[in-house]
């Protein structure tokens, strides 16, 4: 009993994690549920027919694909941009700081709907109603995963010693050396981060994708489809491979980092 | 020395900040700035015009702008009820959302040892399944014939015909469990950063418990309570998704209404208008929310 009290928060801690796993349990069933009927929602059987036919309708398929594409273009753009961003606001100097930094905050906070809805209002007073679909989701990603990036670019940059570049320099490195082969590496693990992070803000929009995609289906926008007319087992193939990988990603850069700690020690 | 000496051929190097000064700051700077000022600063312009276009126009022929005030009046009117609901479910899921972020981030803070890192990796890891698949599978847990239903049937907190899906409590229930993370992740920021020395000296004097959280913890996570609670309260508030798949029309929530306004009724005036009412009010609670905390310095 005094076991329970004194650990009672790390219990509390643990069970409140327990339940933010619940829904994962709950779709890696699923994705081995042998449905009885598509418009009832619940686990009938186990099957591994999902897994072995995941492309069953081929219309998740290609939404899942165009999102992969849409997420890759918006994370190169965005890290790029973002990454450069970054570097000017932590070493250089400029008028226009501060108003920059709200500007950039301002994204995080707003509320989706209505910045997809602005985006949409730019959009079609422009003329481009008609032409809403993979460029204008792009843009509307780049947009909202830009300043993610910054701000996570910004802090490792802001956090990092500048010793190692003047030793470097002393060392009769030219600026160039300097950058790529103290700076960059350095920096390297906070672009990873934010490049991730962007994948995966742009993956799963469906808000703001919703408003700007016109007849485009990206697979948040296929789920919605579904959810009203009888979901396919497949979809919770996607959710748990998706949840597979990024649990590889970050436990792989944590042990890896641990690894990499004990060698320093 | 050596370092200033080794500095100084980069030249023009602000001695305070270590800042560099010249073109190339502003070159590195202006892609993003034009993505974000094209995308996102104008756009904004665009929806305070279009909220006051002549709500005669369609999308067809076009809108004429004559400075229509009474979009806001009108959309006031139609749509209070949903804007109202999404401002008091978004208010009780952060409040959720605050509690259970609250004992998570001082687990992992104060508790969690050599295990720190690898729960702050496992509270982030489940919300990188799609928001959608996870909403879906909430639907699942409360739905009519589910484990949890049947046992609150069983004890006769809900009746034989009770149910959870298409009511309030699923709703809230879902926007609490997805928007989490955004409590727990600057909570956890501001716990971590509190000296144990200040809770000990607390306790050396004969503080009970109590008394230290609400003395010393407390106070000193404020500025994680009030950026977490910020970022939990807007998603939620503008969030459709888990009103669309657990609520029924009943729970609608303003998003979706200024989304179909949008999409399906293309009334763009009266969807501008709604939009900027939303901005508006979650500005207005922001600051007063702020002013009150006394944390201003934040924004």
């Amino acid at each position: 009993m005094t076991w329970v009290r004194k650990n009672l928060i790390l219990i509390l801690g643990i069970l409140v994690l327990v339940y933010t796993f619940i829904p994962i349990f709950v779709v890696i069933l699923m994705s081995f549920n042998d449905p009885n009927s598509r418009l009832i929602y619940q686990f009938d059987g186990f099957t591994l027919h999902n897994w072995l036919n995941p492309c069953e309708d081929p219309d998740m398929c290609s939404a899942v694909r165009l999102s992969i594409g849409i997420g890759l273009l918006a994370t190169l753009g965005a890290t790029v941009l973002g990454t450069l961003a970054a570097f000017a606001l932590v070493r250089h100097d400029f008028r226009g700081r501060s108003s920059m930094n709200v500007v950039i905050f301002l994204p995080m906070a707003a509320p989706e709907i209505v910045m997809g809805a602005s985006l949409l209002a730019l959009f079609v007073g422009a003329g481009f109603g008609g032409q809403l679909g993979f460029g204008t989701i792009l843009i509307a990603h780049i947009m909202f995963c830009l300043s993610f990036v910054i701000v996570t670019v910004r802090s490792r940059l802001a956090g990092m010693d500048d010793n190692l570049e003047q030793a470097a320099m002393d060392l009769y490195a030219t600026p160039q050396q300097t950058f790529w082969r103290v700076t960059f590496p350095l920096v390297f693990p906070g672009i990873l981060g934010a490049a991730l992070l962007s994948f995966s803000l742009s993956f799963d929009d469906f808000i703001v994708t919703n408003l700007n995609a016109g007849q485009t289906t990206t697979f948040p926008m296929y789920v919605w489809g579904v959810a009203q007319r009888g979901v396919p087992m497949q979809v919770n193939v996607v959710g748990t491979v998706m949840f597979v990988i990024a649990v590889v990603i970050v436990v792989g850069g944590e042990l890896n980092s641990r690894r990499r700690a004990r060698a320093l020690a | 020395m050596a370092s200033s000496a080794a500095v100084a051929p980069l030249a023009v190097m602000d001695p305070d900040t270590g800042r560099r000064r010249g073109w190339t700051g502003y070159i590195l700077l202006l892609p993003a700035a034009i993505w974000l000022g094209v995308f996102f600063v104008i756009p904004f312009y665009s929806l305070v015009a279009t909220s006051l276009f002549d709500p005669s126009g369609s999308d067809a022929k076009g809108y004429d702008m004559t400075y229509h005030f009474a979009n806001y009046w009108h959309a006031l009117q139609d749509y209070w009820q949903p804007l109202v609901r999404s401002l008091v479910y978004a208010g009780i899921a952060t409040l959720f959302c605050l509690v259970l972020g609250y004992v998570l981030a001082y687990a992992i803070a104060f508790k969690a040892g050599r295990w720190k890192n690898l729960m702050l990796v496992l509270v982030i890891a489940p919300f990188f399944t799609s928001f959608l698949v996870r909403t879906l599978a909430w639907k699942l847990i409360l739905g009519d014939n589910g484990f949890i239903v049947n046992s609150l049937q069983a004890v006769h907190i809900l009746g034989p015909d009770g149910r959870l899906l298409a009511t309030p409590v699923a709703v809230i229930a879902g926007l609490t469990y997805n928007f989490l993370p955004f409590m727990v992740l600057p909570l956890f920021a501001s716990i971590d950063k509190i000296d144990h020395r200040l809770i000990e000296a607390a306790s050396d004097l004969y503080a009970n418990p109590i008394t230290g959280f609400r003395k010393v913890t407390w106070p000193l996570s404020l500025p994680g309570v009030v950026s977490g609670t910020l970022l939990t309260f807007i998603p939620a508030a503008g969030d459709y998704i888990n009103a669309q798949l657990l609520g029924s029309p009943n729970q609608r929530m303003v998003g979706s209404v200024i989304q179909s306004l949008f999409t399906d009724a293309n009334n763009y005036p009266i969807a501008g208008a709604l939009s900027m009412i939303l901005m508006l009010l979650i500005v207005a609670m922001v600051l007063f929310y702020v002013r009150r905390a006394g944390t201003e310095e934040l924004l």
